[in-house]
């Protein structure tokens, strides 16, 4: 595993405690997992994503990423209504492993846009993982 | 310095089935019919199955070989934690193959099978004897369908009462299997967290425990190998809002014959018979997982369940409330007679001393072991220990790198990476059929693991080196798994 200093978190999006990253574009919001999420998982074998269409609320579980190490849950940063999956995930889940915040998970429609502005930014992301 | 017992000896290569062999080979001779052919239905004809063509002595030798790459209890120590790998003993393999026990047809009539029967209602018995609870199921095949069965009991109790109830609170501490068979019974999982002693906090559970949570599924001692000091208050705040207790017998091998676990107000248990009661652990074989509830329970266990009467034993499937059938006839016998042949050759006093003496050997390690390796909580254990990979990680190296150098040395791994709430985990149980000195051997092949991690990473980056196969690519095994030969 790599030290913090090694890992990229990219101060032009957001973040949560469990480590998804958010990203607003447009009107929509892309979801992914960070950096560091990605190199405490290993390497990841396999995606398990919601329907579009799908509505969550803030903080429910959106789907798991399964890791040679382990199963871990996905927790939506905010609620909202899935308008898009990336499928291309599902064939070659180590896209998450190589560029994390290239390889979004899902796209919401958020239920309230302004959930994103209390989401972590990136110093106060890296200060939590510095503990 | 001592070596393990880890050495590449004379192992021999084999390839699979289908690429040895030749056209036309065969294993016996068929003599030639002597009945006139007949015209065959066209749905029984057409191309057969894709056997290889081998003779006798390619199939015995395929599969020695095959065994000799295998490794087990019989063969060497197996610290693999949360499992329970202690030895079985070959008189419980003795008792189950008599024939009047082996042969019997499970369609035979109640009479004609009585020491079956008996043998059933007695394990029933013991088992309700060393856990404390007032009734047993022998019917679950497994720990999970345990798990399964004991969840199904909770729903029937709940709608028995008319109450709905859509969450159950599972700690992080709790078995892994625990989350999916509360969902398979329509409970929503709820997590949560351990404490900084890696405990339950009573709060924690009052905060979160409610009239729509059908209780909780906790696992004692947990995950870290810790006992659950605060179970009797837990229970009780889950019991005043109308919830249950699920125990997780998968560790009871550290608590048999100390901890009444009714007493400390668990509802319903399973028990994984291939852990603590030595009966042999999966390799494709039959599994058992009974599940033993309280008295008020009783009435939902899956049937048929042994009993005893004026007539003698019986099975009974008159219990119009039961959760119904989990197996078919009386469940995955043979285990349960290597459970009952432990029990007996053991006897009271022998089972609590099979926990005292796990609980100390997992203690033992964790004392010797905790300056070579990360100790996350530093306070007694109960069966097994959980060190993490955090000392190695200026090297370089690995929890997955130090487990594969184990193998070169003769050991299988012990369990790595779970619990999650430890990252890097490594999760060693010792169980109590090691003797001192094999501990002993196992503490300073670790300790040279971890010089070895210190001196020369790149050794461990490579492990193992010694055994057939190398560092085989789990990565890609799990993303393009091969199925089929």
């Amino acid at each position: 595993m790599k030290e913090l200093s090694e890992l990229e978190f990219p101060e032009t999006i957001r973040y949560t405690e469990d480590h998804e990253w958010a990203a607003v574009d447009g009107d929509t919001v892309r979801i992914g997992v960070s950096d560091y999420a990605q190199d405490q998982l290993g390497d990841i074998v396999y995606v398990e994503m919601p329907e579009v269409g799908d509505m969550f609320e803030k903080g429910d579980e959106f789907g798991t990423l399964e890791s040679v190490k382990a199963v871990s849950e996905l927790y939506l940063p905010m609620g909202g209504e899935v308008v898009a999956v990336n499928e291309l995930l599902l064939e070659t889940p180590e896209l998450i492993n190589q560029e994390p915040y290239g390889s979004w998970i899902v796209e919401i429609r958020p239920t309230d846009p302004a959930e994103y502005d209390e989401l972590m930014n990136a110093e106060d992301y890296i200060e939590m993982l510095r503990g | 310095m001592k070596s393990g017992p880890g050495t590449s000896g004379l192992i021999l290569n084999e390839p699979l089935l289908w690429e040895k062999g030749k056209k036309g080979r065969r294993g016996m001779s068929i003599p030639t019919s002597d009945v006139p052919e007949a015209v065959l239905d066209a749905g029984l004809t057409g191309a057969g199955p894709d056997f290889p063509d081998l003779s006798e002595i390619d199939i015995v030798r395929h599969y020695t070989r095959l065994s000799q790459w295998n490794f087990g209890v019989d063969t060497g120590m197996y610290p693999l934690g949360s499992c329970t790998m202690k030895y079985n003993p070959k008189i419980n393999d003795k008792l189950a193959a008599t024939p009047e026990i082996a042969s019997a047809h499970p369609m035979l009539d109640d009479g004609s099978v009585q020491g079956t029967l008996q043998i059933m209602y007695e394990l029933q018995k013991y088992l309700a004897a060393i856990t404390g609870m007032d009734a047993v199921s022998l019917q679950p095949s497994a720990g999970a369908q345990g798990e399964l069965a004991g969840m199904l009991v909770f729903a029937a109790y709940h709608r028995s009462r008319g109450s709905v109830r859509t969450k159950i609170l599972i700690p992080d501490t709790a078995h892994g299997t625990n989350p999916a068979s509360a969902a398979l019974c329509g409970f929503r999982p709820v997590a949560l967290k351990a404490n900084a002693q890696g405990v339950l906090d009573v709060q924690a559970v009052a905060d979160l425990m409610d009239d729509e949570t059908a209780g909780i599924m906790l696992t004692n001692p947990n995950t870290l190998g810790i006992f659950e000091t605060n179970i009797r208050q837990i229970a009780d705040i889950v019991h005043a809002k109308g919830g249950l207790v699920y125990g997780d017998g998968a560790n009871m091998n550290a608590i048999m014959g100390i901890v009444d676990i009714k007493k400390c107000g668990v509802d319903v248990m399973h028990l994984n018979l291939h852990k603590t009661f030595s009966t042999p652990h999966g390799g494709g074989g039959p599994g058992a997982g009974p599940v033993c509830v309280v008295r008020e329970l009783e009435r939902f266990l899956p049937v048929p369940r042994a009993v005893k009467d004026s007539e003698g034993y019986r099975l009974e499937f008159d219990r119009p409330e039961s959760i119904g059938r989990v197996h078919g006839f009386h469940g995955n016998f043979s285990v349960l007679v290597r459970a009952w042949s432990y029990i007996r050759s053991m006897g009271p006093d022998n089972l609590k001393k099979a926990s005292q003496l796990a609980v100390l050997n997992a203690n033992y390690i964790k004392e010797r072991l905790k300056k070579d390796l990360h100790l996350p909580y530093d306070r007694p254990c109960m069966h097994e220990c959980v060190f993490s990979d955090l000392f190695q990680h200026e090297n370089g190296v690995k929890t997955l790198d130090m487990a594969k150098r184990l193998i070169d040395h003769g050991y299988h791994p012990p369990t790595i990476y779970f619990p999650l709430v430890v990252p890097g985990a490594i999760m060693i149980e010792p169980t109590e059929t090691e003797c001192k000195e094999d501990i002993d051997l196992f503490i300073e092949v670790v300790q040279q693991v971890v010089a070895e991690a210190r001196e020369k990473p790149e050794l461990l980056l490579q492990a193992p080196v010694r055994t057939k196969l190398r560092r085989l690519d789990e990565t890609q095994a799990a993303r393009h798994p091969c199925l089929r030969g």
